[in-house]
């Protein structure tokens, strides 16, 4: 083997597969091998198809040689285990979909089958995608392919370690309250959270309706703009997708920046925050005021409610969202009950995890009678200040950048019995979901332990092209060479 | 002490959309369990409804006909609780801004015009129907009816006793039914009505505490049902005991309400904003484009068929009960068919027959233009009322026209003289007793000699003429 080809970004392996230097195929073999090699290690793959990804893999090889190949075509990918899938199993790494099989392809997985893509498996991630560790996983405990000893964050954990370890090229995953990004910075990659809208949810089993969104974890920034072109636009079957043109995202990588206003808002950048993730944040900065940017302070003053908010609304929907799964019609059942009563109550208990049953019980809590107008009601209210916030900050700026993630990942155990803590994982990620603006991470140096530190860049609604032309100039100007975690 | 009872009507009703009200599906009744489903409406993980337009329209529709407003901002809630016929364990619903609101229905009972208010009328979707094997053991779950659009239909507490819900539920059916907009259909589940019963000393302004009856199969079950509850909520007041809040069913056999759940093991449904629709909107243009659709209204209908065609209230009525029958009795005289005697025979024998044959006015298969032709037979004398009514079962099943069948018979009419005096002088010959009776003044004599005449022409002599015919030839004989 003169080249590993599983080190490419899709674009790179695109251009490849059009030189004839390799084939679909071959790189399918090479990522599945790689897996088998790696991922005992990672622990990142719940489900590895090995028979459909070869088959994807030799029609890709045909439309590549017919000429009617997408830049996705032929290139090696993963889900996150709550995008439905009639291929393998859909179990949103929880016992109680233990076998789940989906009877329908989710809208972005039917739309990365007609570009061609070809799909690994499903990767791990928190059960319902609740935790910022991907240790409330029912399957497997997914390590930090920088520091196996870290976790990858999460819930998307798995997706981003799968990018980050080389086990795909690119993956799907989703964002609730930072759950792309969040692990994009800790793993190493790039990271994006469409504006809310973007990407239709159908298929996407849900956590949090108004706050899910589906993303893409990519090497670079110009595969995360190809994986944008693929799955945005509007799904017929998903109202709260959004009827608009959507623009080639490519077109945003122009590598420029001039004239570019960078909000840094103020109450990100407290004395709390400290470090090596400040201080890369800050040299980023630097490069990208370099390159004719211009910062200017912004302030979003209720931020310090985000966190309460966010936990309110994200219980109160996942509470309803989590009623389904009883036992009645899939998934695990609980055998010899009584009556309903009980099979419903022993179905959840055995096949819910205790963050899922914390989270259940706070916001069935949240909307009880008499507890609404206390609770929901007014985390509905602060939302929107929230949002206002950010549209008050945009009359002065045009992106928004932060880190992504106040430390770098943390020790696997380390803070998995202190939920508050874990939660606070997300401070810097969950306004952009309540405000449902897009969101990148993109990778922005190495803290001294050999972490990696992420740079978020927010934008306007719908503005993704922005957000994306400031991570790719960066990028691009950063100054230094991605390096690659110490894997084999 | 004297009681008087206070009842508010809660009606579900299955708007016949083609599909579904959030997925694609079929809402055909009759297909065989669980055929009419997918990943949608059986609550697959990662799924999301999509609201059907036409349920909308419909609602609205309902919504205008009662005489509501219409909100221009309305959205769909989630109503959460757990049970196996409800899909994703929570049913999409509306909380606290229904599509319609602040209506009325006008019923009439005991001759009097009553106003009964309408607090809303709000869109949600249908459960799935469960059924269990006789003295336990399986149960299953058939999904076919899971999100099938249903309008739920509030009163306000405005009914004071079980004939008055017996004419509200009438009326409101008579509207749902003119709309289109559903079966109706009690048997089939289609319409469902629960009655919120208190009754509380004539005078007082508070209410009682009410009980909610529910599984009655018929509107005269539920006018019964309300009568024994308040008769057992009056024993238990006389008696000095309280009303318990609760829920209670018809037992139609046994003819009587029985507790089924108290409030204290009500549910807390936990409302809150559906967040995978977005806010239904439907402005001024809408509403107008909703409204310019719907039909005459039974109560206008009525009173125009009674101003346009002299109609008797009582008859209006009937033929205004259903829209097929408003619309039939209409072509019937759009076809130049005299309005009484139009509305005579759809009344008596059309109906009649109808009813033998099992069959609704809009399946019958006397076309109205043919009934007219046959109401003008007699009114131009080619045929007698008599002939009409034997004629008219056959008229019905063969689909001839009455003027071929009448030919083809040879039941036409003998309107000619010549060849009525001939027979009328047979008639004389063969019975001289009652001609002479008549001579000597008993007039009651000629009914029977116009019978021997009708007889000896079977039928056919045009009865106006025998009658003078056989007075002139008994007169002229006696010179």
């Amino acid at each position: 083997m003169d080249r590993e080809w599983f080190r490419m970004t899709a674009h790179e392996l695109a251009d490849a597969f059009r030189n004839g230097d390799t084939t679909a195929e071959a790189v399918a073999e090479e990522h599945l091998a790689r897996i088998e090699k790696i991922d005992p290690q990672v622990q990142a793959y719940v489900d590895v198809w090995q028979e459909s990804a070869l088959d994807a893999a030799r029609d890709a090889d045909a439309r590549i040689r017919a000429g009617t190949a997408t830049p996705l075509t032929g290139v090696p990918m993963s889900l996150k285990d709550l995008l439905c899938s009639t291929e393998g199993t859909t179990t949103c790494c929880s016992h109680i979909l233990d076998g789940y099989r989906s009877p329908y392809d989710a809208t972005v997985v039917e739309r990365l089958r007609e570009a061609g893509a070809v799909v690994l498996g499903k990767v791990n991630m928190d059960e319902f995608a609740m935790g910022s560790s991907t240790e409330n996983s029912a399957r497997q405990t997914t390590r930090n392919p920088w520091n196996l000893k870290c976790v990858p964050g999460g819930s998307s954990g798995g997706s981003a370690a799968s990018v980050a370890a080389d086990e795909a090229v690119y993956s799907l995953g989703s964002d609730t309250g930072g759950s792309i990004r969040q692990p994009a910075s800790c793993c190493g990659c790039v990271g994006m959270k469409p504006t809310y809208g973007r990407v239709s949810r159908y298929g996407l089993v849900a956590f949090a309706s108004s706050l899910d969104q589906i993303g893409p974890f990519t090497k670079d920034v110009r595969d995360c703009a190809l994986v944008l072109n693929a799955i945005c636009g509007h799904d017929k079957r998903d109202t709260t997708s959004a009827n608009l043109a959507v623009p080639d995202f490519t077109q945003a990588l122009t590598g420029d920046v001039s004239g570019l206003r960078i909000g840094l808002p103020k109450e990100y950048y407290t004395d709390a925050l400290g470090g090596d993730v400040r201080d890369r944040v800050e040299t980023a900065i630097d490069i990208l005021k370099d390159r004719g940017a211009t910062p200017v302070e912004v302030s979003l003053p209720h931020t310090e409610y985000a966190v309460a908010v966010y936990y309110i609304i994200c219980t109160a929907e996942a509470s309803a969202n989590l009623a389904r799964f009883d036992g009645v019609r899939y998934g695990q059942r609980a055998a010899n009950v009584k009556d309903v009563r009980e099979l419903y109550h022993q179905t959840k208990s055995a096949g819910f995890g205790l963050e899922v049953q914390r989270r259940i019980m706070l916001g069935t809590y949240v909307l009880s009678s008499g507890y609404y107008d206390a609770y929901y009601l007014k985390a509905q209210k602060a939302r929107s200040l929230i949002a206002q916030d950010f549209t008050k900050a945009f009359e002065h700026c045009d992106v928004i950048v932060t880190p992504t993630t106040p430390t770098p990942a943390f020790r696997i155990g380390e803070k998995i019995d202190d939920p508050l803590q874990m939660y606070l994982s997300d401070l810097f990620t969950i306004s952009t979901n309540l405000a449902a603006l897009p969101a990148i991470s993109v990778p922005c140096g190495l803290t001294t332990e050999q972490l990696p530190a992420g740079l978020q860049v927010i934008g306007r609604p719908f503005d993704e092209t922005a957000v994306l032309r400031t991570a790719y100039a960066y990028e691009q100007h950063r100054g230094f060479d991605w390096g690659r975690p110490p894997l084999g | 002490m004297n009681y008087e009872a206070v009842i508010g009507m809660e009606v579900h009703v299955e708007l016949n959309t083609r599909s579904k009200v959030f997925c694609g599906c079929s809402t055909n009744f009759h297909a065989p369990p669980n055929t009419n489903v997918c990943p949608v409406c059986l609550g697959m993980p990662g799924t999301l409804p999509v609201l059907n337009r036409q349920a909308v329209e419909f609602s609205v529709a309902v919504g205008l006909a009662l005489d509501c407003s219409i909100s221009r901002w309305s959205k769909m809630d989630r109503k959460n609780y757990f049970y196996p016929d409800l899909a994703k364990n929570y049913q999409i619903s509306q909380y606290d801004l229904p599509l319609s609101f602040d209506g009325a229905i006008n019923i009439i009972v005991g001759g009097e015009t009553k106003r009964i208010g309408i607090t809303r009328a709000h869109l949600e979707e249908d459960t799935a129907r469960n059924t269990h094997t006789l003295g336990g053991g399986d149960s299953g779950v058939d999904f076919n009816r899971s999100g099938v659009p249903l309008l739920e239909i509030v009163s306000e507490p405005d009914i004071r006793s079980g004939a008055e819900a017996y004419a509200y539920l009438t009326a409101l059916k008579q509207i749902l039914q003119y709309l289109g907009v559903s079966d109706c259909n009690m048997e089939e589940g289609s319409l469902r009505a629960e009655a919120n019963i208190s009754i509380r000393p004539v005078g007082q302004e508070a209410f009682g505490v009410k009980t909610e009856v529910k599984n009655v199969a018929s509107f005269s079950g539920t006018q019964k049902a309300i009568e024994y509850e308040i008769a057992r909520q009056r024993q238990i007041l006389e008696n000095g005991g309280a009303i318990t809040q609760e829920t209670r069913g018809w037992d139609a056999d046994r003819g009587i309400t029985v507790s089924q759940r108290s409030k204290e093991s009500a549910h807390d449904y936990r409302y809150f904003p559906e967040p995978d629709l977005a806010p239904i909107v439907v402005d001024t243009a809408w509403e107008e484009q909703i409204r310019a659709g719907l039909p005459e209204l039974p109560q206008v209908r009525r009173a125009r068929f009674e101003e346009a065609f002299g109609l008797s209230p009582y008859d209006a009525g009937v033929l205004t009960a259903s829209r097929e029958m408003a619309d039939y009795f209409e072509a019937v005289v759009e076809a130049k068919a005299p309005p009484k005697q139009a509305a005579n025979w759809i009344m008596g024998d059309v109906q009649a027959l109808l009813t033998y044959r099992e069959l609704d006015i809009a399946d019958c298969p006397l076309a109205p233009v043919e009934l007219a032709a046959m109401i003008g037979l007699i009114e131009n004398g080619t045929i007698s009322g008599k002939i009409a009514k034997d004629i008219l079962p056959e008229l019905m099943d063969t689909g001839k026209s009455a003027q071929d069948l009448i030919e083809e018979k040879g039941l036409v009419q003998i309107s000619d003289a010549d060849e009525l005096v001939t027979v009328a002088r047979e008639v004389i010959a063969a019975n001289p007793g009652p001609a002479a009776d008549y001579r000597a003044g008993k007039a009651k004599a000629l009914g029977f000699l116009v019978g021997q005449l009708m007889k000896a022409t079977k039928g056919k002599a045009n009865p106006k003429l025998a009658n003078e015919i056989l007075a002139r030839e008994l007169g002229s004989s006696e010179d």
